[in-house]
């Protein structure tokens, strides 16, 4: 990667930042609409604390913080493919193309931008979670390695959602991924432990690297760090992420083989 | 305009929405899909709270009527979309220079909305007996259904008045996200005494606790007139105040 390269990432990532700040559809989405649910979830459920099987925690809160960041970082990759598949449409994404960039740097720019999200959301997450009383029993290391999950799962969904909107074009394909968002979720161990989950959600949640993930992002929060847990979530990261950067590059290939 | 007129004016409103589900079949698909991924989802992740001590019923028994109520709102949420949509394609400006009345438009416009609302209740209602929902006995299905319309009626006063105010599109997350908060900060996920901190406050306060109540009656027990009225009261109220702020928005509306 040159110089150059860097450049054109670091810019077109900060685009991505500032289009999603101006855009209230694109931030809400990231930051409210998680919110939203952690609040009504945690007081809505949070005597499932008490259920027999429920891993011991201070207040549902502390189990429930990982699901919201998560679902955070799944809704930002959606946005910023959101907001990709509008710079298609706009013809923004042309004259990119046109630039002497690499095409590389193009996408890999967005997703720095949803990386870059995501963080902040991670932080977002962490500032209210310890100021409605949650409790990291991992500390500053662990809040550090929460983060680093975090980001990475921006980048990791943000190719998926790049890669439908270079596939399709079209902003309105990739909003109308946003319940399958749910499906994923609902069908992982986000908002619930994975022993307590009921039918079908808890087998599919056994094998759903999305329960990996979140795992890993818990895991400092209501225990105590593990290799073993952290290991999985990396692993299941890259997974997602290879598959995300394959489709997005297959989907580039073709893009430009069709002419734009 | 004589009544007659006035209901045939509301008449052909509805069949406008009607025919836009037909040639627009898409449209609906978020009013029917959201609601039926938050049932299932909802029930596999909490469906285990039902084993807590005091929870009165299975889990899918006590959430449909959440999910329909949810259908319901998206569904009226998206008459003020549509209505939006209008007002920027300057449809809605030859409606209002025509001879007919401001409330009658209105009526046209929550009316169809509230005939709508009954799409997803349908469909989720087949999946939650497909899933072993609580049959609600004849008469329970009837307060229920009379709920979901009414509560798609409230939605789409909600969306009509925003629609009004914001006169674009852009303002659907801020008409769906205040039906889905409304019906959420209830006892959605819980009865009132397992609900905690702030939820169980603005549950007991919030008059669509009392609707919901009513919708869930005939699927967690029997159906009585005392847990119907303050639904059903509840109701009349919330329409109350949302059709007068959607008419005063109309009366507003100048060409």
């Amino acid at each position: 990667m040159t110089g150059t390269d860097l450049r054109v990432i670091v810019a077109l990532g900060a685009r991505s930042v500032k289009q999603t700040f101006r855009r209230p559809q694109l931030l809400a989405p990231i930051v409210v609409f998680p919110s939203i649910l952690l609040a009504i979830q945690t007081a809505g459920a949070g005597q499932a604390v008490n259920l027999p099987g429920f891993p011991p925690v201070n207040s549902f809160l502390d189990f429930m913080l990982a699901g919201a960041m998560i679902q955070s970082t799944l809704l930002a990759g959606n946005s910023g493919g959101i907001a990709l598949a509008v710079d298609i449409e706009m013809g923004f994404t042309d004259r990119l193309l046109a630039a002497p960039i690499s095409r590389f740097g193009m996408v890999l720019g967005r997703l720095a931008g949803t990386a870059a999200l995501s963080a902040l959301a991670g932080i977002w997450f962490l500032v209210i979670g310890l100021i409605f009383g949650a409790h990291i029993n991992e500390g500053v290391p662990g809040a550090i390695v929460m983060m680093l999950l975090v980001t990475l799962s921006g980048l990791a969904f943000g190719g998926i959602g790049a890669a439908v909107a270079l596939r399709t074009g079209r902003a309105s394909v990739v909003q109308g991924l946003f319940p399958l968002v749910f499906v994923i979720l609902f069908l992982s161990s986000a908002f619930f432990p994975q022993d307590l989950l009921t039918g079908p959600a808890a087998t599919i949640a056994r094998y759903n690297p999305l329960s990996f993930i979140v795992e890993g992002i818990r895991d400092p929060v209501i225990s105590s760090l593990s290799w073993e847990v952290f290991g999985k979530a990396i692993g299941s990261l890259v997974l997602v992420g290879a598959i995300g950067i394959a489709l997005s590059s297959l989907a580039l290939r073709r893009r430009l083989r069709m002419g734009g | 305009m004589t009544w007659a007129q006035s209901v045939e004016a509301v008449r052909a409103l509805i069949r406008r929405a009607a025919n836009e589900i037909l040639r627009v079949p898409g449209a609906a698909i978020p009013g029917v899909l959201a609601p039926t991924i938050f049932f299932l989802g909802l029930t596999s992740v909490f469906g285990a709270l039902d084993h807590l001590a005091g929870f009165p019923a299975p889990y899918k028994d006590w959430l449909i009527p959440v999910s329909l109520l949810q259908g319901a709102g998206f569904t009226g949420a998206a008459t003020g979309v549509n209505l939006a949509r209008d007002i920027e394609q300057g449809w809605f400006d030859r409606l209002l220079v025509s001879p007919a009345p401001r409330p009658v438009i209105l009526a046209g416009l929550v009316l169809s909305a509230a005939l709508r609302s009954l799409i997803p209740a349908a469909f989720l209602l087949v999946v939650g007996f497909a899933i072993g929902v609580q049959w609600p006995g004849l008469d329970g299905l009837v307060i229920t259904l009379l709920v979901v319309m009414g509560m798609g009626t409230v939605a789409a006063c909600w969306g009509t008045t925003l629609a009004l105010k914001y006169r674009s599109q852009s303002a659907a997350p801020l008409m769906q996200a205040g039906m889905l908060l409304l019906v959420l900060t209830t006892t959605a996920y819980a009865p009132l005494a397992l609900l905690t901190g702030w939820l169980h406050t603005v549950a007991r306060y919030n008059p669509v606790t009392q609707i919901l109540e009513a919708a869930r009656q005939g699927f967690i027990g029997g159906v009585t007139w005392g847990d119907t009225w303050p639904g059903l009261l509840c109701l009349a109220g919330l329409l109350a105040v949302l059709s007068g702020l959607a008419l005063r928005g109309m009366r507003r509306t100048a060409v």
